[in-house]
């Protein structure tokens, strides 16, 4: 048991850290919302090429780093930190995520080196029906449809809060069995679709967000016909709608490390002011009231850390046991205990949604007047947690779920089991 | 990162769960599950000669170095030794002011004779402490004591008069390490001695407190001219704040995890009486437990973070270890909430008259405690804003109103 960074964790948060601090200024952040692209694809580009971000835990085999899940939370916890408006975590979180769960061998050869070249890519699952009760993350939200055709598929449907929909160069479609509900049917198909190349079949648009540091958009589907081989998987694995969720669940962890350096810099930025902001002839940090708000930001931090370490942890071991198997399907073969992800996950994204928005809050009280202007950043922050918040699941959409795997079935923890035993 | 043992840690922890799977049984079964906060007053007797049966195991003071008659095991092992106690439901340790405070603090600062003359006690299970250092005006402001201790020069002893509060175990210990002024003249935390005195003496009366549980677990202790040999003081006078901030590290420790175990034990029962009761039904309690599973969960990999880190070069505390005790406390706490909101109506029905409290009842008031005793959480927030964010410290009343 060691759990810390190692040395090579260490440099890898510290060289992202420097990096970014310098890229990502208040500047540039606002220089990207305001582009057509939403990020500046120069230092894409240059992240790509130089840094080689995006191939973190990519194993070498498809052109990647081969460096694990813990790696990549620490540098998505910087990007979240800095703000950084990017195509990262759409390409990474989700896309080459969904490449390395779902893919077969032939498709990860074929589909991960083009991401590794800096091509940016997305995942799109659901549509309206992901705004139902509040928030509704799972497969069986999958509207579009596919059908079976002579050479390959056909398919329909409408996708909605696509992140990076109008400028990824590689979109993963989900899409249900026409005719088949809840979790049955689902696979996932990959479409090359460079933003600048009209493809027959999709349309793309952008929808305006609130938080204008993340773009999202719509994505229709009108009979688009998709080869067999860029069906991810093997067509007679009928468990797409599991397979989607621990490509969720990947995704989901990655975005609760980034939602915990938001709280981070929150609350940096909110110490640092109130110790230069003057009142009553001395800086409001020496008011137990700031000071008492402030403590309790620095423990939501903590904690979120703590939660999203474990949970990359646990995210680092499901990936391995995914990618140990050497079938087409490696699904068939291996034992990745979902439960433990779906768990992490959940634990994860519930806490830290509710860390950044709370800290999010209270700086922006503890700012006062300056931190409702424009000028300020600290709206940035506020606008990326509510969004990073409805992403993937808010914090009661988690809970549900995790309260469904405590008091729902008959699994008992370990620990349970035991004093169950010894009783 | 990693989760995971070592095989031989792992080896480890069956040679400790077959050892308690072998013991407590027996004349021991009683008290499996009791003693623990809100129930140490229960099963003295019994809980007193167990900690004789861990000793005679080798399985008390296992942090300890072998030099000084502990097992010398490594922090993986401590944890996992903790974890697989409470999974046995091992009762309260009656020993664990000794062998956590007292018996680590007479190792760091003590001379060679403390350490021959107390620590074989502590290891046995045969001697017990208790801690002096609250007093009536020294809660939140500890350095405020006005217990004071004299040095007779004729006797070579120190005579010690004043009161002590909140000392659990008071009325069992054979000895209490005590806070007192050895500086009449002194102020705040200049001037304090650090002093290890025998209870069964003339000038030591300890009186029960009556707690919000019905039960007294927690006694007053009245120093009237009691005596401690010179010889018994740690440190030198003046050194007492320092060796009683250095205790406080000590608290701090594995036995987290163990403490943790515990919480899990109290969250299944919720859990058990949610399924039971149809309350794991009600979205709003379904969300309230999720949220106490989240948390808990956490709290048991911040606890590996913080045993993992190293503490700065300045022994100060990394930041996941800042905030522990106002994490926990306060999860704890809304535990207790849980656990009566769960069992609903039933949860105000005593398991017997005239104040016989069902062990979640019992646990639901004792909590209170919890964000109260070492360290409030408002204590805990300034601790949190002053060290750990650089805020600055409270004014001194002196220049309070100046400004």
């Amino acid at each position: 048991m060691e759990f810390a960074f190692t040395e090579e964790q260490n440099m890898i948060r510290d060289t992202a850290e420097s990096f970014l601090r310098e890229v990502s200024t208040s500047n540039a952040i606002r220089a990207a919302m305001e582009s057509v692209e939403g990020y500046d694809p120069a230092l894409w580009q240059s992240i790509c090429q130089d840094l080689y971000w995006q191939a973190i835990h990519t194993p070498e085999a498809y052109g990647g780093m081969g460096l694990g899940y813990v790696e990549l939370v620490a540098m998505q916890e910087q990007m979240g930190r800095f703000l950084l408006c990017s195509p990262f975590f759409a390409s990474v979180g989700l896309a080459t995520n969904a490449l390395l769960v779902a893919g077969t061998e032939q498709q990860k050869q074929t589909w991960l080196p083009e991401l590794m070249a800096g091509k940016t890519a997305t995942l799109a699952f659901g549509g309206n029906a992901l705004a139902q009760r509040g928030g509704t993350w799972h497969a069986a939200a999958v509207e579009a449809t596919w059908q079976h055709t002579a050479d390959g598929y056909v398919l329909n449907g409408e996708y909605r809060y696509v992140l990076d929909a109008t400028t990824a160069d590689i979109l993963i479609l989900t899409a249900r069995q026409v005719g088949s509900v809840g979790a049955e049917g689902v696979a996932l198909f990959v479409v090359a679709a460079a933003a600048e190349v009209e493809v027959e079949g999709i349309e793309r648009s952008a929808l305006p967000t609130m938080d204008q540091t993340r773009r999202q958009g719509c994505i229709t589907l009108n009979s688009l016909r998709v080869p067999a081989e860029q069906r991810l998987g093997d067509p007679r694995d009928a468990r797409g709608g599991q397979t989607l969720q621990i490509i969720l669940d990947l995704a989901t962890i990655a975005l609760a490390a980034e939602q915990m350096g938001g709280a981070q810099q929150l609350l940096d930025m909110t110490v640092a002011y109130s110790k230069e902001r003057t009142q009553f002839g001395r800086p409001i940090a020496g008011f137990q009231a700031i000071k008492h708000k402030a403590a309790d930001m620095m423990l939501r931090v903590e904690v979120a850390r703590s939660g999203v370490y474990y949970a990359a942890c646990i995210a680092q071991q499901a990936l391995d046991d995914l990618l140990s198997g050497t079938s087409c399907d490696s699904l068939c073969n291996t034992p990745c205990d979902t439960a433990a992800l779906a768990e992490a996950a959940s634990i994860a994204k519930s806490y830290c949604s509710e860390a950044y928005f709370k800290n999010a809050g209270e700086a922006i009280q503890i700012h006062g007047g300056v931190g409702f202007t424009w000028e300020y950043d600290v709206h940035l922050y506020f606008k990326r947690a509510k969004a990073s918040e409805h992403y993937l699941g808010n914090a009661a959409w988690h809970r549900e779920r995790l309260a469904s795997l405590l008091l729902d079935t008959e699994r008992l923890d370990k620990a349970d089991l035991h004093q169950e035993a010894a009783r | 990162m990693k989760l995971t043992f070592s095989a031989a840690d792992e080896a480890f922890r069956e040679e400790i769960a077959g050892w308690l799977q072998r013991n407590l049984c027996g004349e021991f079964e009683a008290i499996r599950f009791r003693g623990g906060p809100g129930d140490e007053h229960m099963f003295h007797e019994q809980r007193h000669a167990w900690e004789q049966k861990m000793a005679e195991g080798g399985w008390t003071c296992i942090g300890w170095p072998k030099s000084v008659g502990g097992r010398g095991c490594s922090i993986e092992q401590q944890v996992i030794f903790h974890e697989e106690y409470a999974r046995a439901g091992g009762p309260g340790r009656v020993g664990h002011i000794g062998e956590g405070l007292a018996g680590p603090t007479i190792i760091a600062f003590g001379s060679e004779a403390q350490k021959q003359k107390y620590l074989p006690g502590i290891v046995s299970g045969k001697e017990l402490w208790c801690q002096g250092y609250s007093e009536p005006g020294a809660g939140s402001d500890l350095a405020n004591v006005k217990t004071k201790a004299r040095f007779d020069s004729a006797r070579q002893q120190w005579v010690i008069s004043g009161q002590k509060v909140w000392t659990s175990l008071a009325h069992e210990a054979d000895y209490c390490f005590v806070i007192a002024r050895t500086d009449p003249d002194s102020t705040a935390h200049k001037g304090l001695g650090f002093f290890l005195v025998k209870m069964d003496q003339p000038g030591v009366e300890v009186r029960p407190i009556q707690q919000i549980t019905g039960t007294c677990e927690f006694n007053e202790v009245f120093f009237d001219d009691a005596v401690c040999a010179a010889d018994d003081m740690v440190g030198a006078p003046g050194d007492g704040w320092k060796v009683a901030m250095g205790l406080l590290g000590f608290e701090r420790g594995v036995s987290t995890l163990g403490q943790q175990m515990q919480f899990q034990n109290e969250f299944n029962d919720i859990l058990r009486i949610a399924q039971q009761n149809g309350a794991a039904q009600d979205p709003v309690l379904r969300q309230r437990i999720a949220k106490a599973h989240t948390e808990l969960k956490i709290m048991r990999y911040n606890a590996m973070r913080m045993l993992s880190g190293q503490a700065g070069s300045d022994g100060a505390l990394q930041r996941e270890a800042l905030i522990y005790k106002l994490y926990w406390a306060t999860w704890h706490r809304e535990l207790g909430e849980l656990a009566m909101d769960v069992l609903g109506p039933e949860s105000q029905i005593l398991e017997g008259a005239p104040y016989q409290l069902s062990r979640l009842q019992a646990m639901y008031l004792f909590v209170r405690s919890d964000t109260i005793y070492g360290g409030t959480n408002q204590i805990q927030r300034n601790i949190i804003a002053e060290r750990g964010l650089g805020m600055p410290k409270e004014p001194k009343p002196t220049t309070a109103g100046t400004q």
